[in-house]
């Protein structure tokens, strides 16, 4: 018999993020990806009290919560900033997207999501009409920063899944 | 239905945050990162930090308790290594949070946060304070029930859960919009912990239980 969920509430953030959580490799880790963007409500304010995750499929060999070391973890946690974004510093997955959980005051259940880096042919993304679609891929700002903003509800909604 | 849904209007902060469309269903792919889950090395955490009432030079005011358990799969099986962290109010209901104004007194002696492994029977145990109740703004006069909150990890992504455990017979159940988002009664249940005489400890702590399971993954029902 299943656990519920409940929300994660607003009083977190002194106890979930940890140190460099948010790096899942060390800033001079070839081939680096910055993966940023913002967490906004369904009245396109910005949600300050997000906390993120992002898995890339492969623990690695940076722990999942230690941080030392060369090489990179396939685990990070981020809390959302004042202005509601968050910023993961990564290694490219080796599958076409990463998988992302959202959690915030007001979620009473996480977002779980998919980060794609490119707009390539994929079984989820050739399943979705265009527009729905558009929200599952980043933008790429430059050759190594992608932005993937997450709306929560209402205009351009980020397509959110289950298993 | 285990899980709350999304929009629950009288939690208030669903309103603007609770996504307008049902999830898009996945279909069962092996090759999804999703089923997988990180795996934490017991170098990553120290025994120290399962006992929050010592992280400081004092001891902290309150109720001494000890919460145990264990975190089962969807199959009833323990999922070993895997990391519970928990946070909560002190005994008088204060956050050790910037964010928290509840006019409650901090304790110098008790920040609320703490971690584990799961041992080989999925077991874990912290050393706490039972939380006080507090208030929050979401109606008039809104008190949360006493809770301790819990994050926990499984074998898949999709198992990730984060919860609130409850103590036995606190009288604002009724009254509080994150309990009650929960539809189901025995579900609700689930969420409340048992007082436990077996491990509360002679002249020193109350013990109480509270067993986690996890939600089936898609390889698992088939
Ligand atoms: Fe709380």
């Amino acid at each position: 018999m299943t656990t519920p969920s409940q929300t994660v509430g607003p009083f977190f953030g002194y106890a979930l993020p940890y140190a460099q959580g948010g790096e899942l490799v060390p800033e001079d880790h070839p081939g680096a990806i910055t993966v940023t963007g913002l967490v906004l409500d369904g009245a396109g304010e910005p949600v300050p009290d997000a906390l993120l995750e992002l898995w890339l499929g492969e623990t690695g060999t940076r722990g999942a919560l230690d941080r030392r070391g060369p090489g990179g973890s396939g685990f990070g946690r981020c809390p959302t900033a004042p202005d509601g974004s968050y910023r993961f510093r990564s290694a490219r997955p080796a599958t076409p997207y990463l998988a992302l959980l959202v959690f915030a005051r007001g979620l009473l259940k996480p977002v779980m999501t998919r980060v794609y880096l490119d707009d390539a042919p994929d079984p989820l993304l050739d399943s979705l009409e265009p527009a729905v679609r558009a929200t599952l891929v980043a933008r790429a700002e430059t050759a190594d920063t992608y932005v993937f903003d997450v709306r929560l509800q209402g205009d351009g909604e980020t397509a959110f899944l289950e298993f | 239905m285990t899980h709350p849904p999304y929009l629950s209007p009288a939690y208030r902060s669903t309103l603007l945050r609770a996504p307008s469309r049902p999830p898009l269903r996945l279909k069962a792919d092996p090759d999804a990162i999703e089923l997988t889950s990180p795996v934490f090395g017991h170098h990553e955490v120290a025994d120290r930090e399962a006992d929050l009432t010592t992280q400081h030079t004092g001891e902290p005011l309150g109720e001494r308790i000890i919460v145990s358990g264990r975190v089962l799969d969807g199959l009833g099986r323990p999922v070993r290594n895997t990391l519970v962290e928990i946070w909560q109010a002190n005994s008088a209901g204060r956050y050790a949070h910037d964010r928290d104004r509840h006019p409650a007194p901090l304790d110098p002696n008790f920040t609320g946060a703490g971690r584990c492994l799961t041992d080989d029977e999925g077991r874990y145990r912290f050393v706490t304070v039972k939380p006080g109740a507090y208030p929050w703004r979401n109606h008039h006069n809104a008190w949360r029930p006493a809770h301790i909150h819990f994050s926990v990890f499984g074998t898949a992504f999709t198992q990730r859960l984060v919860t609130q455990m409850y103590f036995p017979g606190d009288p604002l159940f009724p009254f509080d919009p994150i309990f009650q988002s929960i539809p189901d009664a025995a579900a609700r249940e689930r969420l409340i912990a048992g007082f436990d005489m077996d491990t509360t400890e002679p002249e020193w702590a109350l013990g109480y239980r509270f067993d986690v399971t996890l939600g089936r993954t898609p390889l698992e029902d088939s």
